[in-house]
């Protein structure tokens, strides 16, 4: 709907100028006593607030396995193509032998990741998470590239409230099928 | 001490005008350097920011209290006139090379060469006379500062055409416009404070020191500023100025937002570096002529002038009553006055967004001519009959 914006002939006080310009000056003057307002950046660090989305990590559950098995759902997601995985298996005999799968290799290409947060909403395994790190330097387009050794450096332990795969293996070891 | 002054008084008079020109530039030129920084300092606090405080040379850090100087940005001052002056000096091809060059050059000499009409200070000789302290105590003075100051433009508009390209080009002719249509109307904002102190029968005069004399009484008339007395000329005079010196909110020639950098755009390095110059070097004779005509020049305040200060102080000691004691007093009040001038063009660029040009043109040709002429008349009639 059209809409007319009413405006009103500016009084005498407002044509001179000057009344208006010296009130401006009254605030600018004002600001420049005050306190700043800005943070002396790499001196002092903002507070991150809680879900907040970093930069993609990988996690390990609290037992020290590696949580991703490689099941590529986040490579599918990536809108910008930014996850490539190769998946692996885990020799029958590894301690976590039932999971069967990990990857072999892990990359999330940084100058392609856009943070959207996908892969971690859509990973089933809660492997990945967008953490509180914001600031990623490089001096070439290869080191801004995150290798599976980095991400789960840059992930660290998180807690776990299902273990999952532990719960599956005793079920296995009782004879249920789930 | 008297050795020095038979000795100083012993030399040429060329080589003293040599040396008290060398002496002023000595002191213009930090100064001017100084206000950049302080603008950037002015800006950054009134936007709610600490502003540049990180530079620091290595080899000085062990030095206490030196965190104060780094913190107001004192080692950017000079950062950036090392980086101006090390800078590659670029000279684009598409240019005509000779006025390209000219054009920051004459954009200095008008800066330089008003300074030496503008007395800056005052001492009392034996027999108590005023001797103002100044290169060149010409009686034109005030025409002198209007006749060479206006040469100003003439850098820009051929910084501008001499760039040879859309931008600077705008920019030139912006700026032609803007101070040719400026320069009537704070020529004739000024005519009242003459016709003031030339009072009928006596000599005529357009010496700005002999502004400072008429308003450094004790009674009356005589010991008001020009400001109380005429605050309408005052005013028109200081917009003037504004647009004459190319701040905000007149900067037309500039114009970052809409001309890129208007009649420099073209400019890099020491080149760009003197149009600064020049432009705070016209700041300051702006603000320092603004003081002279309507802010009692070296008086500490109306109705108190310089002189009975002197008599206060004397008493003191009378060591302060030396004319070289009272040459230095005179000049930290008026300078005083003018670096608070000079907050004030900050103050008010920081405050006041740009006008648009036809706006500037408006303001110039039907507000502000008008209203000097108007003013012209009215005390031009005040005056005839007060001094009738
Ligand atoms: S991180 Fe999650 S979604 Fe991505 S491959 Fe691993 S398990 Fe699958
Ligand atoms: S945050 Fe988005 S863009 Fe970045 S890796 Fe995950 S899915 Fe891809």
């Amino acid at each position: 709907m059209a809409y007319t914006v009413e405006r009103k002939p500016l009084t005498l006080l407002e044509r001179i100028y000057i009344p208006q310009i010296l009130a401006g000056m009254r605030v600018t003057l004002k600001h420049l006593f005050a306190p700043n307002v800005t943070m002396q950046y790499p001196e002092e660090r903002p507070a991150i607030p809680s879900g907040y989305r970093g930069v993609p990590t990988l996690v390990m559950d609290p037992h020290g396995r590696e949580k991703c098995v490689s099941c590529q759902l986040c490579e599918f997601v990536c809108p910008p193509k930014a996850i490539r995985i190769t998946p692996g298996e885990i020799p029958p005999d590894a301690p976590t032998g039932h999971v069967e799968k990990a990857p072999k290799a892990f990359d999330i290409d940084m100058l392609r990741c856009i943070y959207c947060g996908l892969c971690q909403e859509v990973c089933p395994e809660e492997a990945i998470f967008l953490q509180n790190q914001y600031s990623m330097t490089g001096y070439t387009r290869a080191e801004m590239v995150n290798d599976k050794a980095r991400l789960y450096e840059l992930g660290g332990t998180l807690p776990d409230q299902h273990f999952k795969w532990d719960k599956k293996k005793a079920a296995a070891e009782h004879g249920n099928a789930h | 001490m008297t050795a020095v002054f038979t000795f100083w008084a012993g030399l040429h008079p060329l080589i003293q005008g040599l040396i008290k020109g060398l002496a002023v530039i000595g002191v213009m030129f930090p100064i001017g350097g100084a206000c950049s920084l302080v603008e950037r300092k002015v800006s950054a606090w009134m936007q709610g920011r600490p502003g540049p405080n990180r530079a620091l040379p290595p080899w000085l850090a062990w030095v206490p209290g030196i965190g104060l100087l780094q913190r107001l940005g004192l080692f950017h001052l000079m950062a950036d006139g090392i980086k101006m002056f090390l800078k590659e000096d670029s000279l684009p091809g598409h240019v005509n090379k000779f006025y390209f060059l000219l054009a920051p050059v004459v954009g200095m000499i008008p800066a330089l060469t008003t300074v030496t009409v503008v007395p800056f200070g005052a001492y009392f000789d034996s027999a108590g006379q005023m001797v103002p302290l100044v290169l060149a105590n010409l009686d034109v003075g005030i025409l002198a500062v209007f006749a060479v100051g206006s040469l100003g433009v003439y850098s820009l508009i051929l910084a501008g055409w001499a760039s040879n390209s859309k931008y600077p080009f705008l920019g030139g002719i912006r700026a032609s416009a803007q101070l040719i249509s400026y320069e009537l109307a704070m020529t004739l904002s000024v005519v009242p404070v003459f016709l003031m102190i030339n009072a009928p029968g006596g000599t005529g005069t357009l010496s700005l020191t002999d502004v400072v004399r008429f308003q450094s009484g004790t009674s009356g008339l005589h010991g008001t500023w020009f400001i109380m007395t005429m605050p309408l000329s005052a005013v028109v005079f200081l917009v003037s100025l504004f647009a004459e010196t190319n701040r905000l909110p007149f900067d037309m020639a500039e114009g970052e937002a809409d001309l890129v950098g208007g009649f420099h755009t073209e400019y890099g390095s020491m080149k760009w570096g003197l149009f600064f110059v020049a432009e705070y070097s016209h700041m300051l004779i702006g603000s320092g002529v603004f003081t002279l005509l309507f802010l009692g020049g070296w008086n500490p305040l109306p109705w108190v002038p310089l002189q009975t200060v002197i008599g206060w102080l004397a008493h003191l000691s009378p060591l302060l009553a030396h004319p070289l004691a009272v040459g230095l007093i005179s000049i930290g009040i008026f300078m005083g006055k003018v670096l608070f001038f000079m907050f004030v063009f900050m103050w008010v660029r920081w405050t006041v967004p740009r006008f648009r040009y036809d706006q500037v043109m408006k303001l110039g040709w039907q507000k502000l001519l008008p209203l000097a002429i108007g003013n012209l008349i009215f005390y031009a009639i005040v005056i005839a009959v007060l001094q009738k």
